[in-house]
């Protein structure tokens, strides 16, 4: 990018919408189903009855319809450009959202006999064989209702391993490192393990030695995520996956960051026990503002049979559910997993290919690297760990504490300038931040190059406002349909309010 | 440990792989990826001064590489060809849509409003993650009135963004309680979803982990339905963390001795933990109403399709108590002002969270079944008090209009015919004939029947958990009545 970009007028739909719960009118309806006889209410027990009616509003169905589409257009999201990094922002075809509507995944029961889900069977076994192929596992499971799920999966498939062998007494250690999503130190303390966690050496990972140093009998294993979020590729991950094995503890491939490594690397070859996809961010499944998500964790043989069930088998010609291992950890959720999303996933794996996933995982590289030599000469950024040299993966972790020193201008503040041109924020880090003032964006594979020209178009443009005029920059959001949150409150047990009966009860309480 | 990493052979099944191919490189460019186009990539790579996008992988050991290529199906980049592909396996499944299906049990199939459809397919709702509250004003204000409307619904003041599912709201539930009373033994009843109770306990098991909840079983009276008070009695002890029961129960009861339950966990120190089906709240006493310490359920009846179970969503909710909120592992979206004093939503409580402490967090959070949380606030919005009322009385009356159909047959019992709700419990002991073989007989006849609870919980014999809803119509249950009847006596 060379030539100074004109930047777009942009501004948030306004629509002061009320709250719905302000919005009813007596006797309003949004709709109807078969009166019956009053008089069944005496099928309910007596105590069991409801006395007072639920102080729901009562609306009209249009109103309900536009009061939903103006909040939906007081969203920001992906509408503009948006690479809010570790979530890998992709294009989600919307082909596999009209397909998972249709009734044939939309409105059906897990507990259908298997002879009337012979389509989505077939789909969920060949797509275990598709990620066996981006992995080298022998297995998967989708029962995981999203990457922490997948974390935690493995964290209950450490304890059965271990149990089975005897030693869950005395391997009660899972390490991880301060890179790693919190998922991994959060689920394994869920499980019962103590965490370990390693710190970063100059290069950027944990060193050998304190690896080593962490290591002993109480190892249960290694969770961990290669890249991190720096975009910095551990090189001695080979090495970490023998110290823990020769330690007696299973190692974990939390493949968080899977999107520039993709038909690059598989974990198993790597000597990974175990991997995780997300796939609602490497394999174009929606997000869904949250969810919901799906963690496909894959294993080895040896593990396979601690797996929650059920998994998807063939006998002859017939796919099947099974679901008698008696090794088996049970159910980190009900039934199969986020199913729809599970489809949605198999065919974005289709419509890609292997060459398709080559080249993406090429291109979000290739952009990564292209923005980060633009991002480093705009004023105040500088990249985490400079003094590690070389190419970044497909995400390179920045830092805006030149800029704060300078100016007062915090990563924050930036995030809420960026939304003003319609740019929704940008990833900082996970908690604690080891750079100072952290933002992350990714580029994925598919941000055409003007977005991304655009994007540092709006960074150097807020840059310039900082050094020049920080205070536009530090009260913004100005384009939004409301100012900077004022975050007191969330804290304040007489304050917060998590529904709107606990705001009133509060308001009144404060007015007396 | 190590040898494995050698082997890498899958037995591919024939026909997926066996047409796969290291084609070249299409000229084409890939349609969801606007800068494969020779010309923009040539152009980036001039940009970073380099020949071939490979060196920029120079951080990977070559010996970390790929030991193979990848061999996968060639790329259906042709949308009418994927389209193709994907619904010629679809049209294999038969859907609810075709047939009539009475299962229910942990997924139910409720009518959806189109409404509630057309907003969860929004780009704005489906595709994000996170943003500023002044960019994600209006997500936040539909997550804020899910919490507020479920809050009405349910009586609390506290509800908290949906997680996975029931079983997960009930398994953080469990945990939440037993931090609070710094107890490790928590009371469930017998009769539960084998799903959920498989997902409790993989939160509090297993038996050799320090911080093991021991689960404990509370025998249901068989005459009844309903919990045996004496057998809670006798298990409720000062080390007892929580009493969880369920309204309406896995097999349908109404439980009618809900206060007396929550006022016995309440003397003996532990925490009262509901689990709901929010539909039926329209006419059945809401648990706040009841002495529930924290409520937890499923939102999928409320507005979401079954999507084969992809449709779940749980919800834990108590009252708003900071010793309650100080527990929650889950995000909390409060209601908070602007620097203009302008309404916004942000995020409560959050440092707790695992994505604030990591493993000092309280239990874990991740991404979640958000989406969900909006498709269930424009169906209660949809709904209203009147809606939920009306569906309340619809469904009670069709369930038991079934059950006098059904208990009309030969053989055919009804285990508690009175005080259900939508779901039920048909016993088939007296006509020899096991649940399998007359599922089978029923979906020859275009009916998916109830769920076979003979493996599950043996001693109900010949039983099956079947589903009424307000998407049965009485023309429907005849049709059951009579299908049964032909299976049943043949």
């Amino acid at each position: 990018m060379s030539t100074k970009q004109k930047l777009r007028r942009y501004h948030a739909p306004v629509w002061d919408e009320p709250l719905i719960m302000e919005m009813g009118v007596a006797g309003r309806r949004g709709c109807h189903f078969s009166t019956v006889n009053e008089d069944v209410i005496e099928l309910i027990p007596a105590t069991m009855r409801r006395k007072s009616k639920p102080d729901l509003p009562e609306m009209s169905e249009p109103d309900v319809l536009r009061h939903y589409l103006h909040l939906s257009q007081e969203t920001l999201g992906m509408m503009g450009i948006n690479l809010f990094g570790t979530c890998t922002m992709k294009y989600n075809p919307r082909l596999t959202e009209a397909l998972t509507a249709r009734p044939q995944i939309a409105d059906i029961h897990p507990n259908q006999h298997s002879d009337t889900l012979q389509g989505v069977l077939e789909i969920i076994y060949n797509f275990d064989i598709l990620l066996r192929e981006l992995s080298g596992m022998d297995q998967f499971t989708f029962q995981p209702a999203g990457g922490a799920d997948a974390a935690y999966t493995q964290a209950c498939i450490t304890r059965a391993y271990h149990a089975a062998n005897g030693e869950l007494q005395q391997r009660n250690q899972i390490i991880t490192s301060i890179q790693t999503h919190p998922c991994n130190p959060a689920t394994s303390a869920t499980a019962g393990f103590e965490v370990v966690t390693l710190m970063l050496d100059d290069n950027g990972y944990p060193s050998l030695d304190a690896l080593k140093a962490a290591t002993s009998e109480k190892t249960a294993a290694l969770m961990i995520t290669n890249p991190d979020d720096m975009g910095i590729y551990n090189p001695d991950i080979k090495k970490w996956v023998d110290i823990v094995h020769d330690a007696g503890g299973l190692c974990f491939y939390d493949h968080a960051n899977f999107n520039g490594v993709m038909s690059k690397l598989r974990a198993r070859e790597l000597g990974f026990d175990a991997c995780m996809f997300m796939l609602h961010k490497t394999f174009g499944a929606s997000k869904g503002g949250g969810g919901p998500a799906a963690g496909a964790y894959g294993c080895t043989t040896e593990l396979s049979k601690y797996l929650p069930g059920p998994i998807v088998t063939k006998d002859g010609s017939k796919f099947i559910l099974t679901d008698n291992s008696p090794d088996s950890i049970g159910r980190v959720r009900e039934y199969w997993g986020n199913v729809q999303q599970i489809v949605k996933a198999y065919a974005w794996t289709r419509a890609m290919g292997a060459n398709g996933i080559n080249e993406a995982a090429n291109m979000s590289v290739l952009l990564n690297n292209y923005m980060e030599k633009d991002l480093l000469k705009i004023r105040g950024v500088t990249r985490s760990y400079p003094d590690i040299k070389g190419w970044r993966i497909e995400m390179t972790r920045y830092s805006l504490g030149q800029l704060y020193e300078d100016t007062g201008v915090t990563a924050i503040d930036v995030q809420h300038r960026m939304v003003d041109f319609g740019i929704d924020a940008f990833w900082l880090s996970h908690e604690p931040w080891i750079v100072p003032q952290p933002f992350t964006p990714e580029a994925g594979e598919t941000w055409s190059k003007e977005d991304i020209d655009y994007w540092i178009a709006v960074l150097q443009h807020i840059s310039d406002e900082a050094y020049s005029n920080p205070e536009i920059v530090t009260t913004a959001p100005h384009n939004q349909a409301i100012h900077k949150l004022n975050p007191e409150s969330l804290d304040d047990p007489d304050r917060w309010a998590m529904t709107w009966r606990a705001f009133k009860r509060k308001q009144a309480a404060r007015k007396k | 440990m190590n040898s494995h990493v050698l082997i890498h052979i899958h037995a591919l099944p024939a026909g997926l792989l066996e047409e796969a191919s290291e084609v070249p490189r299409s000229k084409r460019a890939h349609p969801f990826m606007p800068n494969s186009v020779s010309a923009i990539e040539q152009g980036l790579l001039k940009e970073l001064g380099i020949q071939s996008v490979e060196e920029l992988f120079q951080q990977i050991p070559s010996n970390h590489r790929l030991s193979k290529p990848l061999n996968l199906p060639p790329a259906l980049s042709a949308e009418s060809e994927l389209s193709r592909h994907m619904t010629d396996l679809l049209r294999k499944n038969i859907s609810c849509e075709e047939v009539l299906n009475f299962l229910g049990g942990g997924c139910w199939q409720h009518h959806v409003p189109a409404i509630c459809d057309e907003i969860i397919q929004r780009s704005e709702f489906l595709t994000p993650i996170w943003g500023t509250p002044s960019s994600d004003l209006g997500r936040n204000q539909a997550w804020f009135e899910f919490t507020s409307q479920l809050g009405e619904l349910i009586d609390l003041d506290l509800v908290a963004l949906p997680v996975y599912s029931w079983g997960c709201a009930a398994g953080h539930a469990i945990r939440m309680a037993a931090r609070l009373t710094g107890r490790n033994k928590v009371l469930i009843p017998r009769f539960i979803d084998p799903e959920r109770r498989a997902v409790i306990a993989n939160y509090c098991e297993p038996v050799n982990m320090p911080s093991r909840i021991e689960i404990i079983d509370l025998e249901v009276d068989p005459e009844t339905g309903q919990l045996n008070l004496k057998d809670l009695d006798l298990k409720l002890n000062d080390q007892v963390a929580a009493v969880y029961f369920e309204n309406p129960a896995y097999l349908g009861q109404i439980e009618s001795q809900a206060s007396k339950i929550s006022a016995a966990a309440k003397k003996a120190g532990a925490e009262t933990i509901v689990g709901v089906d929010p539909i039926s709240l329209g006419v059945l006493n809401p648990p706040g109403n009841y002495g529930a310490d924290i409520v937890v359920g499923s939102i999928q009846p409320l507005g979401i399709h079954m999507y084969c179970g992809g449709g779940l969503a749980g919800f834990i909710a108590s009252r708003d108590e900071p010793r309650y909120a100080y527990e929650y592992p889950t995000l909390m979206i409060s209601i908070a002002e602007t620097t203009h004093g302008e309404y916004g939503f942000g995020m409560a409580l959050f440092h707790q969270s695992s994505y604030g402490l990591r493993e000092e967090g309280k239990d874990w959070t991740g991404t979640s079944t958000y989406l969900w949380a909006i498709g269930s606030a424009v169906y209660m919005s949809l709904m209203g008090p009147e809606g939920f009322r009306e569906l309340g009385n619809l469904i009670i009356q069709r369930a038991h209009y079934c059950t006098d159909l059904l208990s009309d047959i030969d053989g055919v019992s009804i285990s508690n015919p009175s005080g259900f709700f939508k779901e039920f419990v048909v016993n088939f002991d007296g006509t020899g004939k096991s649940v399998d073989y007359i599922n089978k007989a029923l979906l020859e006849r275009k009916i998916l029947g109830g769920l076979d609870l003979s493996k599950s919980f043996p001693e109900l014999g010949n039983s099956s958990l079947y589903c009424v809803t307000e998407l049965h119509s009485e023309a429907d249950l005849q049709q059951l009545a009579e299908s049964l009847r032909e299976v049943c006596t043949q």
